[in-house]
């Protein structure tokens, strides 16, 4: 049982961490809760499924179109609606709100509340230690860990990611320093719903595509970066292990109430936000400034 | 002049009226309002079923209502009930006021129609459910009769009764289990999703499958929604399960077909698997869902002489099977048998009528019993299970149950990692 707790909860928190890692860095740069976070997910998988499926793409080529395309609606939405109301967090809370929204309609409106399925990448099933993992879910794994570590390359290793963390650091200073603040939010706001993107083209061969399947992951991110810390990479990385494995354990140990998982997990971050208010890894509230 | 002005100005009003009035006389529609979440495949059946019965009535003449041929007028009602349980009152009230509905038929959540059978029962509408399977809208009639007497469920039967048959048919396949793989001790995983009107299917379940020789190696209850079962389905794998008892209503249905297809589980799934009741089920899992089997209403069986004529014409006109919800079929033809029978549009009249009528139904004899429930077993509905096989969904299951069988029944298949095991 320790080998699926290990491999199941390993795939779970990949896909997690790249959900929580885009939110949180546009979070940690331009301050922006983006609620239509997940929409973008959604939106992502359902354009894989036009170009894939009704238009007969090759799927390699979807994904890769669905990724562009989203990432470019996302930097739009940023543009006509965040950019205009980003001083007043509230607005910008409501906003997002109404973005997904609009992205759930607009789903029902052209594809009714119909489950969708997208084939898988590689079909099969590979044996490791004893557990059984489709090749598909292998493949997510692998591109996770990818996505992950080229994020982290170009955060450490680019002027670009230079000036995203500076400006997650220190808006205000930054701003001084004569950096253009507004570009890097809106270049931050294109890598956080590409990486968005890339976990629904990712997840759309393994789960059903449906107009509400943004809502679950929603909860889930948010209680990741929480938990991590807000703003905090490394915190919603590690969050989002915690939170995989907190589920991927609830189903394994306790099966009748496997339902449950999510709320075993929301109960974990409430404990350590009771201990740690600021999360793991976030920083103190009367430190921020 | 000005008055002959006037004098064509109301002649011309008069002509209208007169023609407004004699054409509305000659044609008065029997006006029955279709509810359901039309933007979802169940709302899209229910509407489906109707049209044709619509179209088969009113092709035919009409209806006979004392003399007078009345044609059948549906009014779509999008209850939008998948997101909002007020819309879906809301919708009733507005169908009932506004709509002016003589009849009200369909309805799918349970939460919802509750509501919905509420609304119309203050207005002494005739509400007959087609998609609801909670018990308690049948209790109302039978605890409080004078309020809630105007509600009758066509399909599916209640949830009592869909135990009985599931346990039926589990039987079956245990049976099937010890001739055809010879394994003496079958053993069943269940796998309900959290929700109310699973809880008693899962106890009945750990009481009697002991008793009827099956082992039960474990209880997995997912959210409804769950987008993900790969733990579920791998701790299913290491228990040895033969038998994954599914009691699925929501989209995880899906999941749970498609993932357990894909990891090639050597156990096979049957049970309530809504779902999998659906044409798109097979696209919907990537047609990783062979062999796996849940009840169902229609299939190209023919359960009575009019199942096959109802489920081609549905094909020919929508190119897809009709899901259970398009009873509303039925429900249609109930209603125009019963005005044809008693010759008026009176509520309380019509009520007396079904209750005492067995009607002849596309998915068996339909015969309302205490709480305006279908009445299941031999002779009346008793439903079908059916189990997809390469693509097709194929009915194996009342096969001699009873020595209940249809023309048209298939046999049923076991996974080849089953065979193998």
């Amino acid at each position: 049982m320790l080998q699926d707790i290990f491999f199941t909860g390993l795939i779970n928190s990949g896909i997690y961490a790249l959900l929580a890692l885009g939110f949180s860095l546009i979070f940690g740069v331009a301050r922006i809760v983006n609620i239509s976070h997940t929409a973008f997910y959604m939106v992502a998988a359902y354009m894989v499924y036009v170009l894939g499926h009704m238009l007969g793409l090759p799927f390699w080529l979807a994904i890769l179109v669905a990724v562009l395309a989203v990432t470019a609606l996302g930097v739009l939405a940023y543009k006509l609606v965040i950019e205009p109301i980003r001083e007043h967090d509230t607005a910008v809370l409501i906003g997002t709100i109404a973005l997904a929204a609009i992205f759930q309609e607009l789903m029902i409106i052209f594809f009714g509340g119909h489950y969708l399925s997208i084939p898988a990448l590689v079909s099969g099933y590979t044996e490791v230690a004893g557990v059984r993992i489709t090749n598909q879910r292998l493949l997510t794994l692998a591109i996770v860990g990818v996505t992950l570590i080229g994020i982290w390359l170009l955060l450490t290793r680019s002027r670009l990611g230079l000036a995203i963390r500076v400006t997650a650091g220190d808006r205000e200073v930054a701003n001084l320093m004569g950096m253009n603040v507004g570009g890097i939010a809106m270049w931050t706001m294109g890598i956080s719903v590409g990486l968005a993107a890339i976990a629904g083209v990712m997840v759309a061969p393994l789960f059903v595509v449906d107009p509400l399947m943004w809502l679950d992951p929603l909860i889930i991110v948010l209680a990741i970066v929480v938990l991590g810390g807000l703003g905090s990479l490394k915190g919603s990385v590690i969050g989002a292990l915690i939170i995989g494995y907190v589920e991927t354990m609830t189903v394994f140990l306790v099966p009748a109430g496997s339902f449950l998982k999510a709320a075993v997990a929301l109960s974990i971050m409430v404990l350590v936000l009771a201990i740690r208010p600021e999360g793991l890894f976030g920083v103190a509230f009367e430190e921020e400034r | 002049m000005v008055a002959r002005l006037l004098a064509t100005l109301v002649w011309l009003v008069i002509s209208v009226l007169v023609l407004s009035s004699g054409s509305a006389l000659a044609a008065d529609p029997i006006r029955v309002a279709v509810l359901g979440p039309m933007g979802f495949l169940q709302g899209e059946h229910h509407w489906r079923g109707a049209q044709i019965a619509r179209d088969e009535i009113n092709d035919a003449g009409g209806v006979d209502l004392g003399g007078e041929r009345r044609p059948i007028e549906l009014i779509q009602i999008e209850t939008n009930e998948m997101l909002s349980v007020s819309d879906a009152t809301t919708a009733a009230e507005r169908a009932i006021t506004r709509n002016r509905a003589d009849f009200l038929v369909g309805g799918f959540r349970s939460e919802a129609v509750l509501a919905m059978q509420d609304v119309a029962m203050d207005y002494q509408k005739i509400f007959l459910g087609v998609g609801a399977a909670h018990g308690e809208l049948g209790e109302r009639v039978q605890e409080d009769y004078d309020t809630y007497k105007y509600w009758f469920r066509v399909s599916p039967t209640k949830s009592a009764d869909l135990g009985r048959q599931l346990f039926a048919v589990l039987a079956s396949v245990a049976e099937q289990i010890r001739t055809e793989l010879g394994r003496d001790d079958v053993k069943v995983a269940l796998l309900a999703e959290r929700a109310v009107w699973a809880d008693p299917l899962v106890q009945a379940a750990e009481h009697n499958l002991p008793n009827m020789g099956m082992e039960v190696v474990g209880t997995w209850r997912p959210s409804a929604v769950a987008t993900d079962v790969t733990a579920e389905l791998s701790a299913i794998n290491r228990a040895g399960a033969d038998i994954i008892f599914t009691m699925l209503s929501g989209p995880v249905g899906i999941v749970v077909g498609r993932q357990s297809g894909e990891m090639e589980l050597a156990a096979v799934p049957f049970g309530i698997n809504v779902e999998a009741q659906k044409a798109g089920f097979w696209q919907a899992t990537d047609g990783k869902a062979n062999y796996l089997a849940t009840l169902d209403t229609y299939s190209p069986v023919e359960v009575t002489e009019y199942t096959i004529p109802f489920v081609e014409s549905f094909i020919e006109r929508f190119g897809e099977p009709p899901a259970y919800t398009a009873a509303t079929y039925d429900a249609i033809r109930v209603l125009a048998q019963s005005i044809e029978a008693t010759g008026t549009l009176d509520a309380d009249t019509l009520v007396d009528y079904m209750e005492e009528t067995t009607f002849r139904g596309t998915a068996g004899n339909l015969k309302f019993d205490e709480r305006h429930d279908p009445t299941w077993g031999p002779g009346f509905v008793t439903g079908l299970a059916v189990q997809w096989q390469d693509g097709e969904k194929v009915a194996f299951w009342p096969n001699g149950w009873q020595g209940v069988s249809y023309e048209g029944m298939r046999p049923f298949r076991f996974p080849t990692a089953m065979r193998e095991d």
